[in-house]
């Protein structure tokens, strides 16, 4: 019987379980995981502060997940050290652990620089669950909140926190929010539904200290911005981005760039260990190397194939890439791959504008093949999108109908067309 | 696993699939009701595609690979291990669309009311589904595969 162990038990923790069962019911699986909290979808901890998601709402597996599939789960423990020679994880407290095959799904830390004042309290982070239940229990004495950071985490905590009723302050460095997502057009969209939905956003400025209250030195009063203004506030959400955690492996032999790197099979350099999810670098399909993409469904996906992989399926990670599907105040919004090239001149570049909607759609083409696009207001069709771009599709003659009405299956290549249909 | 086949040669456009689809899936199962009066207003989780002279009617295709059971966010879509379909758990759904990203068919859809997602659910309540049956080419076909 097979030893597996599993270190984390989020998206890609999951992932492994449901594919190791798949395959290998019988062998032992332990699941390591800090969190004590049955199994939730982290991207959900907005609609929890913002009280459209209860706890109950937010499971991202049923109940018992981790009995119903035959695991050991030592929960609220943390790996604090991995023998990669003897095969065994450390926990705290000085447990040893024996593997076979070990997943590495440790996920991803917010990063906080340090800034004067940002040990008060009152200043949270906002990436998993314990952070958006903090935030929550100070709400009711709380009446403003900055948010430092235009990206995906600090727009969905800004959502959250202005839906309950707090004036919200969010603060981007860069010239515009979520600009690692979107151009500056739709960009500029987002930031107006924003803005009509009560939050205040500053770009090109961050916070360059944190005031303490005139009563209470050690409790959040206000920020310094780097231009000296000041803003008085209640509580502070710093959602800068998240780093991998590589902790547990740091000065070991294992192989790490930005995070632990792993090939198509999700391996990383050590045999019998693999690593998936936010701590992991991996394969991008539009790009055809290896990077970071803290992304939860990439998470999953990765953690699927390892697991198919650790239990003797071969399994092939098809990879991911900067891909996002949005729904701030309403507006939906589908936007992939690069769609912000800095030069623009080796691209051809398909728009569809129409502001009173709003509708903006981009595609972003390379040498005949969809690179980026941006589906804002109308996006049922980007799934069709996507695929063309996540398999390098010659669109050379279907170009003058990526933006039209009749676009679909029914213009795609007659040969692709009819390989989808193709009982698969 | 039931699925439903689309004979692209055999569809004339028609769009009365998308019609049986949007009756099924209303409260009222009346024409008139579905299309005029209800709320939240009922929708078609079939796409009929024209390009003159051809057309197709676009659904689920119950991928091998199911990617929006992949990426859900919240766990609403699921394989059901009994029937072998995706299916979609409407109150689990937080219409995040991502499902729609990666959907190859472009057959997921935000609902009318924009909060959750709609897709083909194969008429449960069925014997055949009602796009097939009220096809009037027989353009459409339920049929089993292997899964």
């Amino acid at each position: 019987m097979t030893k597996y162990v599993i270190i984390g038990g989020s998206a890609g923790g999951i992932g492994a379980v449901e594919a190791i069962r798949e395959v290998d019911p019988l062998g032992t699986l332990t699941v390591i995981s800090e969190e004590t909290v049955p199994q939730y979808s982290r991207p959900m901890i907005s609609e929890y502060v913002s009280r459209k998601a209860t706890l109950d709402t937010m499971k991202y597996r049923g109940d018992q997940f981790w009995t119903k599939h035959n695991v050991q789960a030592l929960t609220g423990r943390t790996a604090t050290k991995i023998d990669f020679t003897k095969k065994q994880v450390e926990l705290d407290g000085g447990t040893k652990v024996d593997y076979e095959k070990l997943l590495i799904a440790t996920g991803g830390k917010p990063f906080v620089p340090r800034m004067e004042g940002g040990d008060k309290s009152g200043v949270f982070t906002f990436t998993e669950l314990s952070s958006a239940e903090k935030i929550e229990a100070t709400l009711e004495q709380s009446k403003s909140a900055v948010v430092i950071g235009g990206g995906l985490i600090g727009v969905s905590a800004s959502e959250a926190l202005v839906k309950r009723g707090i004036t919200v302050t969010l603060v981007e460095l860069k010239d515009s929010i979520l600009s690692l997502i979107l151009d500056k057009t739709a960009s500029d969209m987002a930031e107006k539904v924003l803005t009509e939905a009560g939050v205040t956003v500053i770009t090109g400025q961050t916070v360059q200290r944190i005031l303490g209250r005139k009563d209470n030195e050690a409790t959040v009063g206000g920020v310094v911005m780097t231009d000296g203004t000041e803003i008085p506030c209640d509580l502070v959400v710093v959602a800068i981005g998240v780093i991998p955690r590589t902790d547990i492996v740091k000065e070991t032999e294992l192989k790490i760039n930005r995070g632990i790197v792993v090939d198509r099979s999700m391996r990383t350099s050590i045999p019998d260990v693999y690593a998936c999810g936010d701590v992991a670098e991996a394969h991008d399909f539009l790009t055809n190397g290896n990077r970071l993409l803290p992304l939860w469904p990439l998470a999953h996906l990765g953690g699927r194939v390892a697991g198919y992989n650790m239990a003797g399926k071969k399994a092939e990670y098809e990879g991911g890439t900067v891909m996002s599907s949005l729904k701030y105040f309403e507006l939906p919004v589908i936007a992939v791959g690069d769609v912000n090239p800095e030069d623009v001149s080796d691209y051809e570049v398909l728009v569809e504008l129409k502001p009173e909607k709003p509708v903006y759609r981009k595609v972003l083409l390379k040498d005949n093949r969809i690179v980026g696009f941006i589906f804002l207001g109308e996006i049922e069709k980007a799934g069709i999108l996507f695929r063309l771009l996540k398999n390098h599709v010659d669109v050379s003659t279907i170009k003058d109908s990526l933006l039209s009405e009749e676009f679909g299956i029914i213009t795609l290549p007659e040969q692709l067309r009819q390989e989808m249909f193709v009982v698969n | 696993m039931k699925r439903i086949s689309i004979k692209q040669e055999a569809c004339i456009g028609c769009g009365l699939c998308q019609v049986y689809c949007t009756v099924e899936h209303s409260k009222s199962k009346d024409p008139i009701k579905a299309y005029l009066k209800e709320q939240p207003r009922p929708v078609s989780r079939v796409r009929v595609e024209t390009n003159k002279p051809n057309s197709i009617s676009i659904r689920c295709q119950q991928c091998k690979d199911k990617p929006c059971v992949t990426a859900c966010l919240a766990g609403a879509m699921t394989l059901d291990k009994e029937t072998g379909l995706v299916t979609h758990d409407p109150d689990k759904c937080i219409g995040c669309w991502t499902c729609i990203m990666v959907c190859p068919y472009g057959a997921v859809k935000p609902d009318s009311t924009g909060k959750i997602i709609a897709k083909c659910d194969l008429c449960p309540n069925l014997e055949v589904p009602a796009c097939v049956a009220n096809c009037p080419n027989e353009a459409l076909v339920c049929e089993e595969v292997e899964q």
